[in-house]
């Protein structure tokens, strides 16, 4: 693995106009320094405590474990973080970097808008101005979330171009860094994209891991057999799974989403369904055609709607380090309903690809089993696509 | 199948170099005294066959080189004109295989042709078959908007195997060290992005692209061409006082668009005149 080249074996790297060079290696050389330094380190810190709410908790579900075959079931509880999910780890990270560079402006790219909201929200707490660009046919699914970033004070702007959804507003993010690269950090919001963002964006959500490990072990006096968290981009797989890579009795299972099923062609599981290729800067899994054309992405959740992959998971994938299975919509809602119902826990819709995960990984190892579970995220964002899913209003109550 | 570079053991001497047909315009037009016109556009747009008329008709109305540009789904270097026209030839059903019937056609008719592509559509075919491919056409080489040269090991060798040009960009940005690296491994042209943006019309080129004209000059001989941005044959002889080519694309997309290959033609006639405008 070559930290120079930003390589996870062979994937990675740099696929970028050269316009951008410059900025990537500021950004790189940056965030190196600030690693090791404490008054970074400190300020991170600090946020963290005071500001997200770190460390969060973990909770045992057993309720929720009686449907996946008797195993004990640990969730990390990420859900209960400030903006409700893991991406403000990540955030407040780059946004503070973003200072440190002088810069005044961040952008960012959103799909369901969860990162978009964390993005704001650190924008605003440091005064910087934000630029949250998001597809159109996401906006309009996910109206609420476009009024909490304006609420926050950002602009937002709906992409028109290409599919209108995730992968276009990383396009637009993209053709707007290169055009304002003096004065604007590009807050990327998952393990992708060009070096150093995979890497960074995994060790701002190290934190996550490195707390549960030792979470577990206090409570539990042993290691889970394994951990298992749902993958769009991977930030909070990558972020829980880190801190135990080198635990070899410690099975890492990344889920991903399977649409309507992997053979339906409507999916987002890129390691059962896509090839090598290259998508917004790095090597890595892609769902494309024969041409090299991206192949639109299909989920329930918007989380993980997205025709990539962050490529250190396509490293782990290609070297069995991890694995990885396609969760379909109808078993992730049906584990959503499940956990608000035993626990009282309204899960996001992508975090409960990771809790199908665990009713099926649960139910090959048996009563024996300790799985730890990310709940990357709360479910409220997701209130109104469950209303409609389960039927849950009728017309005249108000849903369109 | 001649390779065109030898080994340095085979011959100790520098091997004598084989201009590509787009260096050897670009070599005669700086003996001319004037900068080279670079057309761009996509194929596919608005139909496979019209596209390639086009650039046929634009190369004979005094482009003197064609760059053939390769509808992507996810083009991040450009700007509105060429984002729609390259979704039209992709709704069209435009595949990459119609990108070497292109380059065939415009080499046949005499001028020299370089392929501009996103690299993941280099890689899903195969870099040495891609290359390949372009030679066999008669290609010049490849442009590359989104491929450094630090990640081209594959394609630097696959350009040398069937004798092609890789063009790599510089921009505004570009420190001294990444000049070194991006034209050290440019042959044919270097490509420098006169402003920091995507591709696109505007008001004024502006004064970043004679500074990075002039900066690229200090650690090249090779041609240096600029584009993005320039639409018209005042900004075509500005452009061309200080480069070596003046690449235009989403004004020439947008008169095929509006006003058809009648309409291609006259705007690639102006542009022509301009380059002829500032004899050095």
């Amino acid at each position: 693995m070559s930290e120079q080249l930003g390589r996870f074996g062979e994937f990675g790297g740099r696929y970028v106009p050269e316009a951008l060079i410059p900025a990537l290696e500021q950004l790189d050389e940056v965030r190196r320094k600030a690693a090791v330094d404490p008054e970074f380190v400190g300020e991170l810190d600090r946020l963290h405590r005071t500001y997200t709410g770190r460390p969060s908790i973990i909770t045992e579900v057993p309720r929720f474990a009686a449907h996946c075959g008797g195993a004990r079931v640990i969730l990390k509880r990420e859900d209960l973080n400030h903006t409700g999910s893991h991406k403000i780890n990540n955030v407040l990270g780059q946004a503070l970097l973003a200072k440190r560079m002088g810069k005044t402006r961040v952008i960012a790219e959103t799909g369901a808008g969860q990162h978009g909201v964390a993005t704001a929200t650190a924008a605003a707490l440091l005064g910087l101005e934000c630029v949250v660009y998001m597809g159109a046919v996401d906006t309009r699914r996910q109206a609420l979330n476009v009024a909490r970033m304006r609420l926050l004070g950002a602009e937002v702007v709906a992409v028109t171009n290409g599919s209108q959804t995730l992968k276009d507003a990383v396009n637009e993010a993209l053709r707007d860094w290169v055009a304002n690269v003096d004065s604007t950090h590009y807050v990327l919001g998952t393990v992708t994209g060009p070096h150093p963002f995979p890497e960074m964006v995994r060790d701002f959500h190290r934190i996550i891991g490195v707390e549960a490990r030792a979470q577990v072990l206090d409570l539990v006096g042993r290691l889970p057999d394994a951990v298992l968290a749902c993958v769009g981009g991977g930030s909070n797989a990558m972020g829980i799974f880190h801190r135990f890579l080198l635990d070899p009795s410690v099975r890492l299972i990344g889920l991903e989403a399977g649409g309507e099923g992997v053979h339906s062609g409507r999916h987002a599981a890129r390691f059962s369904g896509g090839t090598r290729g290259v998508l917004h800067g790095a090597a890595t899994y892609v769902l494309q055609d024969d041409d090299g054309q991206t192949i639109e992405s299909h989920s329930v959740s918007a989380g993980l709607d997205y025709p990539s992959v962050g490529p250190e998971h396509a490293h782990l994938f290609e070297t069995g380090r991890a694995e990885y299975r396609a969760v379909t919509d109808d078993e992730a809602m049906q584990a959503f309903r499940l956990l608000c119902r035993t626990e009282g826990i309204i899960p996001a819709i992508e975090s409960s690809h990771a809790l199908a995960g665990a009713m099926a990984v649960g139910r090959e190892l048996g009563p024996e089993a300790l799985l730890l579970v990310s709940l990357s995220g709360r479910g409220d964002k997701d209130v109104h696509t469950a209303a409609r899913w389960f039927g849950l209003l009728d017309d005249a109550e108000g849903m369109p | 199948m001649t390779p065109t570079v030898h080994s340095a053991a085979a011959t100790p001497a520098a091997p004598a170099v084989r201009l590509s047909p787009g260096a050897q315009v670009l070599a005669a037009c700086r003996a001319e005294g004037r900068a080279a016109l670079v057309g761009y556009l996509p194929v596919g747009f608005p139909t496979v066959q019209t596209s390639i008329e086009a650039m046929v008709a634009m190369a004979r109305a005094g482009a003197d080189i064609i760059e053939v540009g390769v509808p992507y789904s996810d083009p991040l270097m450009d700007g509105p004109v060429i984002q729609r026209a390259t979704e039209t030839a992709l709704e069209g059903g435009t595949r990459v295989d119609d990108v070497f019937e292109a380059v065939h056609a415009i080499s046949a008719a005499g001028a020299a042709a370089y392929v501009m592509t996103y690299w993941n559509l280099v890689l899903r075919r195969g870099v040495d078959r891609f290359a390949a491919d372009l030679a066999s056409a008669g290609g010049c080489g490849l442009i590359t908007p989104d491929l450094i040269p630090d990640e081209a090991g594959e394609w630097l060798a696959a350009s040398d195997a069937h004798g092609l040009d890789r063009v790599f960009l510089v921009a505004p940005s570009s420190t001294p060290e990444r000049l070194a690296i991006a034209t050290g491994a440019c042959r044919g042209f270097v490509y420098a992005a006169s402003t920091m943006g995507v591709t696109g019309t505007r008001e004024t080129v502006g004064s970043a692209a004679e500074t990075v004209v002039a900066g690229t000059r200090g650690v090249t001989d090779l041609p240096v061409c600029v584009g993005l941005g320039v639409s018209n044959r005042a900004q075509a002889a500005d452009v061309a006082r200080f480069a070596d080519g003046v690449i235009v694309g989403s004004a020439l997309v947008s008169a095929l668009g509006e006003g058809g290959i009648p309409a291609l033609e006259a705007l690639t006639r102006e542009l022509a005149a301009g380059v002829r405008e500032s004899r050095r």
